[in-house]
């Protein structure tokens, strides 16, 4: 079980490490202790390890993720996860602006409060919030499933495509084209599984959240539009 | 981007500590912003004795017997601290307007970086770590203070172009962001009697807030007006004389890191800024929320 003292032999040590490992290894468990709110901590890791994070990370940790499950003991700084392609991140605390952007793939999931844009232009990740999320979440949002147990700030879903939002609290605003959708029995089931997977099934049960989703009245140009661009 | 960090200490027996503190935390942010550096130190008011922070590009020349020259043009002692290029010239509190006209006669080329009785401003081109070597800010002591290191977008890096930004008496404001209507905002508060030193965007919000102060607000209430009369880009950190405030557009994509114990309240750009204080490990640590005005008074 490597221990890894990033205070001592700093990031770019750490993260060529972790980037060393390909496929099958028998270093499955690494613990980074001292990363004091470090950015780019285990950016970039593409094989199915385990990695724990001691402590409160900065900038971007975990970005581009594959196959590697991440926990941060602690609260993450911006675009936590940001581009995850597949494998877990988990935050204890809280995440700051952007968390799960652009994600492709994988289940992200943050145990306090997510502030402004999280999952914004999100491609595919799961992400579930068991606190409240900030302004502007979900923003151009094109697939995959934001599930968030708390509240939602203002403008929630701004021009989204086809990712699903449930949320079980309160709904600040929508943004622009973003409605109110009928829960069936198969959203029923994806919120089922990812609050047992979010480690939130104990918190909420699926009957209590309200689905949200694209009305697809901005996907093509409309001419009676034309004076509001 | 741009780096700010702020401590207001709660704690009496921290007062000593507080420029070592301060400096430390602003190094730390040195990647936000490389440009220039500067902190506002509040040491505490003494009776009857008032302070003016002052700058100059030849220190050896316009400081030389500048303390005999400006009693011989008030009347009253005057008390000279020279650090590198700045001065502070300590005069009776009645006399501060004084000391302030005979200066602008005395020493024209010298520049005035704050007025009061509690604050000191030291600020330069250069390295967080070299400003605060060149000023020894770490041996300073004091109630709060505010640190910024600058990466310049909307005007020159110079001295008088690093923040803090003081255009009222004890009162201080560093920004994180750009401001995209201060000409409108600059030439409003000319009209209504305001001077400027520059053409920085970040002035004009200070002189914003001390102009709304000298009007009769409170520092909650001057903060919660750059909300509606503002446009931009900003996370603002504002000293008082007895006050600490924090406030952030609301797009709120400037960072802003908070955490409360209770020996302080201490303000980052980032998490790393605070890594170092005092119950770090179990103080409240949140993000400021965009369009809400926090401050602090005691």
């Amino acid at each position: 079980m490597p221990s890894f003292d990033l205070g001592a032999h700093g990031l770019r040590a750490l993260n060529s490490n972790l980037h060393a490992l390909k496929g099958q290894t028998n270093e499955t468990q690494w613990d980074i202790v001292n990363p004091r709110g470090s950015h780019a901590i285990a950016v970039g890791v593409d094989a199915p390890v385990d990695i724990t994070v001691h402590g409160s990370t900065g900038y971007y940790c975990a970005g581009m993720n594959k196959q590697a499950t991440v926990r941060v003991k602690g609260s993450a700084g911006p675009g936590v996860a940001e581009n995850m392609m597949s494998g877990t991140v988990i935050v204890d605390g809280d995440a700051s602006q952007y968390a799960g952007a652009t994600g492709r793939g994988g289940l992200l999931v943050i145990k306090g409060n997510a502030s402004s844009r999280c999952g914004i232009s999100m491609k595919g990740i799961d992400i579930v919030v068991h606190g409240s999320i900030g302004h502007m979440s979900a923003f151009m949002a094109q697939s995959g499933n934001l599930v968030v147990l708390g509240d939602a700030g203002d403008a929630l879903g701004d021009s989204l495509y086809e990712a699903r939002l449930f949320v079980r609290g309160n709904v600040k605003s929508l943004g622009a084209d973003c409605i109110e959708k009928e829960m069936r029995a198969e959203h029923l089931e994806i919120l089922e599984n990812l609050l047992r997977r979010g480690e939130a099934d104990a918190k909420a049960r699926p009957e209590e959240f309200r689905r949200y989703g694209s009305a697809r009245k901005l996907y093509n140009f409309n001419i009676d539009n034309a004076s509001a661009y | 981007m741009c780096g700010i960090v702020g401590l207001f200490l709660k704690d009496p027996s921290l007062e000593p500590k507080l420029g070592a503190m301060l400096a430390d935390m602003l190094v730390t942010m040195t990647d936000r912003g490389p440009d220039s550096a500067g902190i506002a130190i509040y040491s505490g008011a003494r009776d009857g004795i008032g302070k003016i922070t002052v700058q100059s590009a030849q220190p050896e020349a316009d400081f030389r017997n500048l303390d005999e020259d400006l009693k011989n043009a008030i009347g009253t002692p005057v008390l000279l601290l020279i650090k590198s290029t700045h001065a502070v010239l300590e005069v009776p509190l009645d006399q501060l307007e004084a000391a302030r006209t005979a200066l602008a006669h005395l020493r024209p080329a010298v520049k005035i970086m704050s007025v009061g009785d509690s604050i000191e401003i030291f600020k330069e081109v250069g390295l967080p770590k070299d400003v605060a070597a060149r000023f020894d800010i770490a041996r300073m002591k004091g109630t709060h203070g505010i640190g910024h290191t600058r990466m310049a977008t909307e005007s020159a890096v110079t001295t008088m172009g690093a923040h803090p930004f003081s255009t009222g008496s004890d009162q201080c404001l560093v920004h994180n962001g750009s401001l995209s209507n201060h000409n409108s905002v600059r030439r409003t508060l000319k009209k209504a009697g305001m001077t400027f030193e520059t053409e920085n965007d970040t002035e004009v919000a200070a002189a914003f807030l001390s102009h709304k102060m000298e009007d009769g607000a409170g520092l909650g209430q001057a903060m919660e007006a750059t909300l509606t009369d503002l446009d931009g880009f900003f996370t603002f950190v504002v000293g008082t004389k007895n006050g600490f405030g924090v406030v952030r557009d609301p797009i709120a994509c400037k960072p802003a890191v908070m955490a409360e114990t209770d020996q302080y309240v201490a303000f980052g750009s980032e998490y790393r800024a605070l890594v170092d204080l005092p119950g770090i490990e179990d103080a409240r640590v949140w993000e400021p929320e965009p369009a809400t005005v926090y401050f602090w008074e005691r």
